[in-house]
């Protein structure tokens, strides 16, 4: 394949990338990530597989064995871990705005700037071999893939690997830094990594099934004719020597998943959900298997076809299909190389320049109060400038360590260094979760003398080799001091040199953090820090009003910092937002502590924590806290918290009591209505004889002439008239009894068809009066029931009475039926009167219903009668009911138990 | 003379009816009754009395509807209307006042008072 061609052909996969990023970030524009899902999140996180994966576990696999393993088999044994670790530092980062490792460390132990250089240090050290192996995968396999000479060229304009770094710097940059707050995720950069995963995982997959089934006949084939060359049986077998070093790089490669600023940056930063952990930690591990499987079938595969000649088994995935002429295999797997070397390199970079800017750049800028106001408004450009800058010089450092160094060593080895680097960060970020008397001595002191250990015993034997340093330093020590020899240092022979190297770095490493954090005070600010760190889910929600801060800040001065960096729309916007949903004001001169806090929150998502502390101190005047003022004050905050909670439930049960005590009022309202309207129509009632009574009485006595018939209906019709009241007033206290639940029934043995004699004997004449027919059936079973004899005779006369009242003279006819409708006896009082609308069926046998709806007007001479017929057959435990229709006459149909007694 | 002057009585209670109908005989006016709102309205069509005698509570047409009849036509403009009402809350009075009643009395009332008060109205409608 031409030269040409590739190029081509990478800049059009490359320009694929930016297609997908742009769409992912529109979908983020328009709220429908892409990357809010569990699954793209875990792809994401492949990119801990870079090309060293890629290209450089079948080289080690095929000079050790499984021992490439190591590096896969160390992060599967501690994901259950992630939940606990990652889910609390991605809190604590979200709350905090935390946007990369050196700041969530620096952060932890007082915000302290020097820690933060150091942390960003470190990281710079040992990660630049790291992408110089990446710039080495790259170049290599496109020197492999065009079929052009190998050999590194002495001037770097003749070097293809100096353009393809140039290359890079410009993809990395317009990836990378397109925002300046770099706690905004990039949801564009995940998209194009996670996407990125699943090609090297289909090249290698492709690749890996090309050699097993293809060339040869499948696993078992290729093992055993591996088996028979007495060279590659030895790499089935891992040698016993090896196995304290398989600890040690299990070991290693799991704590630096934790900690590569590529690793932490989308793990951590770019996390949209803490939920998405929970797939990922299964999800992640299967994409290891997955990638590993054909390894070792690659690698023996390659041993075997390569047998007599000079390949390098790094290059053992191009080689074996530009060896069957398969160019387009060929292809796809340098394509493969290239997103895994490219994803790490983006991300490396974007994560490297952060720490870059928050930790070595901004905070010199900004505590020069000359150079802060000359920057003025022009700040987010300055500092996304600088952050370009710097990403072209990380990977033209990383060129010139590949050109020098890396090129003499494996992928791998260099890769280890690297993680070894990065080890340094666990003590003091592990601890910094879960002990709250780690202080910044220990902290310092362990990178310290950790990375120091590590430039000893891993960069300086590397140097040595290459000519920089005499080997004599190795063989007998510096100034032939033997047991400071660098890979045997205190006399520990044995053990490979990384393995060397890790050990006596994070032992010393370890051991100065826990004695400087247990000799060492922690200052106020630090005790701060520790204690949110520690308890972050205590205090994620209340974290402004967590920190302790006692000073004087002005509220313009605030606004017009967060303006700067942030411009005066959007800082106003956030400002506003975060005041109303606190209940600040910001009309007040002087700002809150919380406000203060927020501010420096904001800011740190910029600028980081550091600068941020420097920038916030400029404009305010500070007190000094004391550490039992923070004591004090997240303890206020704890307090707060609960007390918060107290009132929510507090006002809760207020709230459910006010509803209560509202429905009973609303109940006593009505039942007070009902007691008004109850005695405006019992007057009303009594009134209205009173009424003839008076006029009748009148008349006779004014009129003692009176024609003897007339004088003696006025004096019947007084009679009746009084009759009438004396009923009312019996009714009434009757009604009041039963209500009042005064009234007790008074249980005897009753035969219905008795009580209904006496009832109609009572009634007779009133029937008579308005010739109305009484019709009367019983059946002759009829059981006794238990009950009231008088109260029952009531509610017959009642009800007959009732019936005769609305029936038409001379054609009126009423008929009783009593029959046994176990466990009842129902009675049905049947009449052919003016009948009743049914939408008055419900109210008839309300005394009161006449007043709670006006426009509705009770038929005439349905009195209390009704109201109280109900109250005494409920008092039987029985029901009544009416059916009628206007002009269609009434039925009123009750039942009542029959009770104990037995049929007669 | 106070023959020519027409006097309707409204009510459904059968003995005031009669009672009221004694006594306005008595005085020698021209009388007609009523035992609810809808005969009320055919004898006021028919006859035009001179003064109404209106109970309030009846079934059908009560007497606030029969009031309101009679003072909202032109032709009716001269009747008289006296509320006699067992309704006694002030809102009720002011009720039937509004609709343009001339006067309203509660029940139980004095026959010489109501005598009194019919035939001062009857004077002035002469």
């Amino acid at each position: 394949m031409s030269s040409g061609w590739i190029i081509c052909l990478s800049l059009v996969y490359l320009l694929l990338l930016f297609v997908i990023a742009n769409w992912a970030e529109h979908r983020s524009l328009i709220k429908r990530s892409l990357v809010n899902n569990p699954y793209v999140y875990a792809l994401s996180l492949a990119v801990y597989c870079t090309a060293w994966t890629f290209y450089g576990s079948v080289g080690r696999a095929a000079e050790t064995g499984v021992d490439f393993l190591s590096v896969y088999i160390g992060p599967t044994l501690v994901v259950p871990l992630w939940w606990i670790v990652f889910r609390k530092i991605i809190r604590i980062c979200k709350v905090q705005r935390i946007t990369n490792i050196a700041d969530f460390i620096s952060a932890r132990y007082g915000k302290n700037r020097s820690l933060g250089v150091i942390v960003t240090v470190l990281c710079l050290l040992g990660i630049i071999p790291y992408i110089s192996i990446q710039l080495k995968a790259i170049t290599s396999s496109f020197l492999i893939l065009s079929g052009e000479t190998t050999a590194v060229k002495s001037s770097f304009w003749e070097d293809q690997s100096f353009y393809i770094a140039l290359a890079l710097i410009v993809f990395a940059i317009l990836f990378g830094t397109r925002k300046l707050e770099a706690n905004e995720r990039h949801e564009g950069l995940v998209a194009a990594i996670a996407f990125e995963s699943l090609v090297k995982l289909f090249a290698f997959s492709a690749i890996g099934v090309f050699v097993t089934y293809g060339i040869f006949n499948g696993f078992g084939d290729i093992v055993s004719r591996a088996s028979t060359v007495p060279d590659l049986r030895k790499i089935f077998v891992l040698p016993e020597a090896q196995t304290g070093s398989w600890f040690w790089h299990c070991f290693l490669a799991a704590i630096a998943i934790l900690f590569l600023p590529r690793q932490f940056q989308v793990t951590v930063v770019e996390n949209v959900n803490e939920n998405h952990l929970r797939k990922a930690q299964w999800l992640f591990p299967l994409y290891l298997l997955i990638i590993n499987i054909f390894v070792m079938p690659i690698a023996l595969g390659g041993k075997l076809l390569f047998a007599n000649s000079n390949v390098k088994a790094d290059n053992f995935l191009l080689e074996i299909p530009l060896y069957f002429k398969q160019e387009g295999l060929a292809f796809l797997t340098y394509l493969g190389g290239f997103s895994a070397a490219t994803s790490m390199i983006i991300v490396e970079c974007t994560a490297l320049t952060v720490m870059f800017s928050n930790n070595l750049l901004m905070p010199l800028l900004v505590s020069r109060p000359g150079w802060q106001e000359r920057l003025g408004q022009s700040t987010g450009n300055f500092v996304i400038t600088a952050r370009r800058l710097f990403i072209a010089v990380i990977i033209l450092l990383a060129y010139v360590y590949y050109r020098n160094v890396s090129d003499r060593y494996s992928l791998v080895s260099v890769g280890m260094v690297s993680f070894a680097a990065v080890a340094q960060l666990a003590p003091a970020a592990i601890g910094g979760i879960f002990w709250k008397r780690a202080s910044l001595v220990g902290a310092i002191g362990g990178i310290l003398m950790g990375g120091l250990m590590w430039l000893y015993t891993l960069i300086i034997p590397s140097m040595v080799s290459n000519g920089f340093i005499s080997t004599d330093f190795l063989s007998y020590g510096p100034a032939y001091i033997h047991w400071l020899r660098p890979e045997a240092l205190f006399g520990l022979e044995g053990m490979d040199n990384l393995s060397h190297g890790v050990f006596w770095s994070l032992l010393f490493n370890v051991s100065f953090y826990i004695w400087g954090s247990l000799n060492f005070k922690q200052s106020a600010s630090e005790h701060n820090q520790a204690a949110l760190f520690v308890d972050i889910f205590k205090y994620d929600t209340s974290y402004e009003s967590s920190v302790a801060w006692r000073g004087k800040a002005l509220v313009s001065d605030l606004t017009s910092l967060l303006g700067k960096f942030f411009g005066q729309v959007r800082s106003e916007r956030a400002l506003n937002l975060y005041a109303r949903r606190n209940k600040l004001n910001l009309k007040t001169r002087y700002a809150s502590p919380q406000l203060v806090n927020y501010t420096e929150k904001m800011l740190s998502g910029a600028i980081g924590a550091a600068s941020a502390r420097i920038v916030v101190s400029s404009v305010a005047e500070e007190e000094q806290i004391t550490v039992n003022e923070v004591i004090d004050i997240l303890k206020t905050s704890q307090e707060l918290r609960l007390v918060n909670q107290e009132l929510t439930r507090k006002s809760l049960e207020l709230e459910q009591t006010t509803t209560k005590l509202q429905q009973a009022n609303e109940l006593l309202k009505i039942a007070d209505q009902q007691k008004d309207d109850f005695l405006s129509t019992v007057t009303h009632e009594i009134r209205t004889p009173l009424t003839s009574i008076r006029m009748l009485s009148e008349i006779l006595q004014t009129n003692p002439d009176l024609e003897e018939n007339q004088r003696s209906h006025f004096l019947n019709t007084v009679i009746k008239e009084t009759d009438r009241l004396t009923r009312l007033v019996n009714e009434v206290l009757d009604l009041e009894r039963f209500e009042s639940g005064r009234y007790l029934l008074n249980f005897e043995t009753v035969q219905l068809e008795d009580v209904i004699k006496e009832s109609l004997n009572a009634i007779e004449q009133l029937a008579k009066d308005k010739s109305v027919k009484i019709q009367y059936s019983v059946e002759s079973t009829l059981p006794a029931i238990e009950g009231d004899r008088d109260r029952l005779m009531q509610v017959f006369i009642n009800l007959i009475s009732n019936s005769i009242k609305f029936c038409y003279p001379e054609i009126g006819i009423i008929k009783i039926q009593v029959s046994q409708n176990y466990p009842t006896v129902r009675i049905q009082i049947i009449d052919n009167g003016i009948g009743i609308d049914p939408q008055f069926h419900e109210l008839i046998f309300d005394k009161f219903y006449q007043t709670t709806d006006q426009s509705i007007r009770k038929p005439k001479g349905s009195g209390l009668g009704l109201a109280i017929t109900k109250k005494i057959i409920e008092l039987h435990q029985g029901t009544i009911k009416i059916e009628s229709k206007p002009e269609q006459g009434a039925t009123f149909t009750f039942e009542i138990p029959i009770g104990q007694t037995k049929t007669i | 003379m106070l023959s020519n002057v027409k006097v309707l009585i409204v009510d459904d209670e059968p003995s005031i009816l009669m009672s009221l109908e004694f006594l306005m005989k008595k005085e020698g006016y021209r009388v007609f009754i009523a035992r609810d709102g809808e005969e009320a309205f055919d004898i006021i069509k028919s006859e035009i009395p001179d003064v109404v005698l209106l109970d309030i509570m009846m079934p059908k047409v009560d007497g606030y509807q029969v009031c309101q009849f009679i003072k909202s036509s032109s032709e009716y403009t001269h009747v008289k209307v006296i509320f006699m009402s067992a309704k006694s809350k002030e809102a009720d009075m002011k009720k039937g006042l509004e609709l343009g009643a001339d006067m309203y009395i509660f029940k139980p009332f004095s026959t010489r008072d109501l005598l009194n008060k019919v035939n001062t109205m009857a004077l002035s409608t002469i």
